[in-house]
């Protein structure tokens, strides 16, 4: 049944649609009202990020962004993705060949749980590990007893991260490999190709724009988690703080300018994840139209 | 978990073994295993200790608070996020692919970002609060305030649920009914509108259920105050934060029950855009 959304990346999706009969006055005011509503919402916001980062001056601004403290932030964050991404990534491929390439029961189970971790509030995915991994329960009371802290510290952090950005990269590659279809991989395997063989030499390059979409929006949002880090970091200040925690840590201290220096650089990195997100669109959607009329010539061959 | 059974024997492709396993290794270590504490946790509760916990007086306002102000923001989401969704389909304007790229901007925000720069806009010396200031109104450190922020986090939900539905809308549907003698008004009324309300509905409860479990836009600008401006994940914080372990979990799987079921009516709403809706 997937098979058959294909056909909707046939059409481009840029291009407007005929205006209908809407009055160009009907017109002029919803333009407007979405316009001015996203204007307030969405650019404001971006334009005041920047203007109170650099309202003590350039000086400062470089200041705040390479102090001690922000560098260690800067540098947690990025080693927390550098696990959390990769682990997630990989889970999502394995995921989406089980899925996509095999039938069995409990398919929809399956992905019902995987979808899970969405649809639970990030103090309280946070809030699981303290109750499975603090210093007062089991498990957390014999890694303890051995010197390795998980709560209150990096260990926990990391968790955490991989805990709310384990859907992502599952969600985005499902879709992808269903729609590129089984086809090519049993030729191969029919050919002799061996099961690795058949993977690097024709699911990946297939599928390799669906790969790093969602590792783009993996590691964007690993970067950017707040919540679900907040209640397992413990705020040991220059010790476990990622960047969105060191934000916090500094608007507390009414330290704003420093504040708003770290977040523009998060959202500097946000946008460019929507820039990338929305390039990397374009190059699957147009990807599959070829993908369909490959196996509809099959078909009617 | 039991391993699902095999139906389609004839199997040309390897690699079922493999992945299945990984795929349920990594689920059960990951989602499983942490999710059922909750459950463990809440068990070793009576049933007294349970119910007082769910319905103090500071419970029941963080709750009230965390619903009212989830579903203001999810209506107020459901029509601008209709008009953007109508107006980044079917009309033309100047950089209208730049401010599509741009709805996903709160997806793709750190949420403590997005919380200090709500609460600089919106407080009474802010670029928008010294208006609504002069009017009397506050914002930030007031109820309007978290409505403000659920409301940013909010809208990608229903734009991008609402879009694609509108995008596949078939045009001769509605020159057809245009045809028949119907007047523009009628024809969205009769034709259009029903077509779009499933999704609006799922955009909507997407963006309320995320609304619920929002915390970090709200921590800065709600101000935290006990019974006045706590929504329910800043309480939760606030119990962990003393070690009220028990009382924490009681409450949190009240919202989880709630966020799940919320899930359900959206999988039964069974609606095609929500897999845009992940980052």
């Amino acid at each position: 049944m997937l098979e058959n959304f294909g056909w909707l990346g046939t059409r481009d999706h840029r291009a407007p649609r005929p205006a209908g009969a809407d009055p160009p006055l009907v017109q002029f005011a919803l333009t407007a009202a979405a316009l001015g509503f996203l204007g307030l919402f969405l650019f404001l916001p971006v334009v005041a990020v920047f203007a109170k980062a650099l309202e003590k001056g350039l000086g400062a601004y470089l200041a705040a962004i390479s102090s001690e403290e922000a560098l260690a932030a800067i540098r947690l964050t990025l080693v927390t993705a550098a696990i959390a991404v990769p682990l997630n990534v990989a889970f999502g491929v394995a995921a989406a060949w089980a899925i996509t390439r095999f039938d069995f029961r409990g398919k929809q189970a399956l992905t019902a749980l995987i979808d899970l971790p969405f649809s639970v509030s990030p103090v309280i995915s946070g809030m699981l590990f303290v109750l499975l991994l603090g210093v007062r329960t089991p498990i957390g009371g014999f890694l303890a007893g051995h010197g390795a802290r998980i709560i209150f510290a990096e260990p926990g952090i990391v968790l955490a991260t991989i805990f709310v950005t384990f859907p992502i990269a599952a969600r985005e590659l499902i879709p992808v490999m269903q729609a590129s279809g089984r086809d090519e991989e049993e030729a191969a395997a029919v050919l002799g190709a061996r099961g690795w063989q058949t993977f690097f030499r024709v699911t990946l390059p297939n599928v390799k724009w669906g790969v790093l979409y969602g590792t783009v929006l993996t590691s964007a949002r690993a970067m950017g988690e707040f919540g679900a880090v907040s209640v397992v970091s413990g705020h040991i200040r220059g010790l476990t703080n990622t960047m969105p925690l060191y934000v916090e840590i500094l608007y507390n201290d009414y330290q704003f300018a420093p504040a708003f220096a770290v977040a523009s650089l998060l959202t500097l990195l946000s946008l460019a994840s929507l820039v990338l997100k929305h390039l990397l669109a374009g190059r699957i959607e147009s990807a599959a139209p070829q993908e369909q009329a490959k196996s509809g010539a099959r078909m009617a061959a | 978990m039991a391993e699902p059974r095999i139906i389609r024997n004839r199997r040309v492709l390897p690699g079922l073994g493999l992945t299945l396993a990984w795929t349920l290794v990594y689920l059960a270590v990951v989602v499983v295993v942490p999710l059922s504490t909750i459950f463990f946790k809440t068990a070793t509760l009576t049933g007294g200790q349970f119910w007082a916990a769910v319905t103090s007086a500071r419970t029941l306002a963080a709750l009230r608070l965390s619903f009212g102000a989830a579903l203001a923001a999810a209506a107020v989401n459901a029509i601008m996020g209709f008009i953007v969704a109508w107006t980044l389909v079917r009309y033309e304007f100047p950089a209208r692919r730049l401010v599509d790229a741009m709805v996903d901007l709160p997806f793709a925000l750190p949420t403590s970002v997005a919380g200090i720069t709500l609460t600089a806009l919106y407080s009474s010396h802010g670029w928008i609060g010294r208006w609504f200031d002069l009017i009397g109104l506050k914002i930030a450190f007031a109820p309007p305030g978290v409505v403000v922020a659920l409301v940013f986090v909010g809208l990608p939900f229903v734009v991008r649920t609402v879009q694609p539905v509108v995008e596949e809308l078939d045009p001769e549907l509605e020159e057809a009914a245009a045809t028949l003698g119907a007047g523009r008004a009628q024809t969205f009324v009769r034709v259009t509108a029903p077509a779009l309300v499933p999704a609006l509905l799922t955009g909507f409860a997407l963006a309320f259920a995320r609304g619920l479990g929002e915390y970090g836009s709200v921590v800065f600008i709600s101000g935290n105050m006990p019974m006045r401006t706590e929504v329910v994940p800043l309480l939760i914080m606030s119990k962990l934060e003393q070690f009220d372990y028990a009382g924490a979990t009681a409450i949190a799987l009240v919202m989880l029950a709630l966020s799940f079921a919320l899930l359900l009516t959206v999988n039964l709403l069974g609606q095609p855009g929500s897999r845009r809706l992940t980052a």
